[in-house]
């Protein structure tokens, strides 16, 4: 499962790091309250997570305090998969 | 009563929240007409003074030019005060109607709609033009009033790095599957001054089959040869679908926006666009106003042509006296000092200094960006600059920040 901390950690830096960032991304950086993401480019964040691990997280979860850190959107994801499996 | 003392508590505690985080914003009472020189009286009692006023967006000097406050005169003779209706029942006038053909003629677009501002016409297009079939694909620094407006529309949002065109393809590649795609960018960031790659990002719609969408509330009037907007002064004149923009600013200052472009969007927006339809028609004397603005400057580019003057003097002598400017070619030049308490005390020292200047931090700009926006005017004569420039060097040296580039600027920040 610790793979997908570091395709999470790694899509943020691609996505929303510029080129001359030297910022470190890691499980616990803050992401929205650091203001590396804001809630109007949060979308993309939320999409690539969705089409990558094939859940479905509804907009009350998708909040700035659960993708905050890439720790608490491992657990998003962690959570989501297991209630796709449970209903599949 | 409703408002029970708990309720009260509650929002005084909320208030409490934004004095404590330093976000707190007052205002300073101005008691002369917009001008680069304004009589201020701050803090609210004291005595009024006379300052160089350098954070306003009186670009072309309009504000309060005599020609302009005659013809909103004769406007207000002619037409009234207010329509006291919305556009659609009983708020059209021909003079309406006539702004909006000269705006269109202007802007180089097929049509023309006024709203109430541009912050409204932001809030209304997206609604009204796009759907859930579509996707707005906006740079990361768009005005906030573009943010609302997209939330308030259901297509698919998303976002590229503040104008990285390989970021924007690899965006356009990845939502071909939609019906339609809108590329949306201010013209001139109106926080870092920097203009839009709008030749780029046309070509890039054009290969990608998208719509491109331009604010250019901080263009409009003076940005190109002859004052058209960014489009012009990219090189993409009536290549540009949507354009927004305000009478708010170069035009007058006053207040009132509009959406000009294709015909069809403009139409749809007359039909759909929320703020259009139910709030007020812009005010006769406005409108009358910002007719004479564009006699103004439709006969001549003089007041563009100083405004350039004068931001290329004011951004070369800041340079010199070792201020970390925001890269640009546009009249709004942030000096950079990345740290927010600086940036306040900064404001407050150049106040006292007879320079009125406003710092921004974080919301408004990104963590760890704090700055002085200071934007020039037509208005501004080489004298106010020299003022405005000696304030800064002696506040610049207080503070000891003189000659030191980002990364020092940042370190001291953090330490």
């Amino acid at each position: 499962m610790d793979d997908i901390n570091k395709i999470v950690r790694d899509y943020i830096v691609r996505e929303y790091l510029q080129e001359d960032d030297e910022r470190t991304i890691t499980d616990t950086t803050p992401l929205i309250s650091g203001g590396i993401v804001d809630s109007f480019s949060m979308v993309s964040l939320l999409r690539f997570i969705e089409k990558k691990y094939s859940v479905h997280i509804p907009d009350k979860d998708a909040t700035p305090e659960a993708f905050d850190t890439v720790e608490s959107i491992v657990d998003l994801v962690r959570r989501f998969q297991n209630v796709a499996v449970v209903k599949g | 009563m409703a408002f029970a003392d708990t309720v009260r508590c509650r929002y005084q505690t909320d208030l409490d929240g934004i004095k404590s985080a330093g976000l707190f914003k007052g205002e300073r009472y101005i008691h002369s007409p917009q001008s680069s020189e304004i009589e201020v009286e701050f803090p609210v009692g004291s005595a009024i003074r006379k300052c160089i006023n350098v954070c306003a967006n009186n670009y072309l000097g309009l504000s309060s030019h005599p020609d302009v406050v005659a013809a909103a005169h004769a406007g207000l003779d002619a037409r009234g005060y207010g329509m006291s209706s919305v556009r659609f029942i009983c708020g059209t006038q021909d003079i309406h109607r006539e702004l909006e053909t000269r705006l269109t003629a202007f802007l180089g677009t097929e049509d023309t709609l006024l709203f109430p501002s541009c912050m409204d016409a932001n809030g209304g297009f997206f609604e009204a033009c796009l759907n859930e079939q579509d996707v707005m694909i906006a740079d990361r620094l768009v005005h906030a009033s573009i943010v609302d407006g997209m939330r308030l529309c259901k297509a698919m949002q998303d976002t590229y790095k503040h104008s990285d065109m390989a970021h924007l393809e690899e965006k356009l590649r990845e939502h071909q599957d939609k019906r339609s795609r809108m590329v949306i960018t201010d013209g001139v960031f109106s926080m870092d001054g920097d203009t839009a790659k709008l030749a780029e990002i046309v070509a890039l719609a054009e290969k990608y089959n998208a719509m491109v969408f331009v604010d250019d509330s901080h263009s409009t009037g003076f940005m190109g040869k002859t004052g058209r907007g960014t489009h012009e002064h990219c090189g993409v004149f009536g290549k540009i679908d949507v354009i927004t923009t305000t009478l708010g600013k170069a035009l007058g200052g006053a207040s009132g926006g509009c959406v000009s472009g294709r015909r069809e969007l403009v139409e749809l927006c007359r039909q759909r666009a929320r703020p259009y339809l139910f709030s007020n028609a812009v005010a006769p004397v406005i409108v009358a106003g910002a007719l004479k603005v564009l006699d103004l400057i439709g006969a001549s580019t003089d007041r563009r042509d100083k405004l350039e003057w004068n931001a290329k003097y004011w951004r070369g002598a800041l340079k010199e006296a070792g201020f970390d400017l925001k890269e640009g070619d546009t009249p709004i030049v942030p000096v950079m000092l990345y740290d927010a308490k600086l940036s306040q005390d900064f404001a407050r020292d150049l106040f006292n200094e007879g320079v009125y200047a406003v710092g921004f931090f974080f919301p408004v700009v990104p963590k760890g960006q704090a700055r002085i926006r200071t934007q020039l005017s037509a208005a501004h004569d080489k004298r106010h600059l020299d003022a405005a420039i000696a304030a800064f060097k002696k506040v610049g040296k207080k503070h000891g920040i003189l000659g030191l580039g980002r990364k020092e600027l940042m370190a001291r920040a953090v330490a």
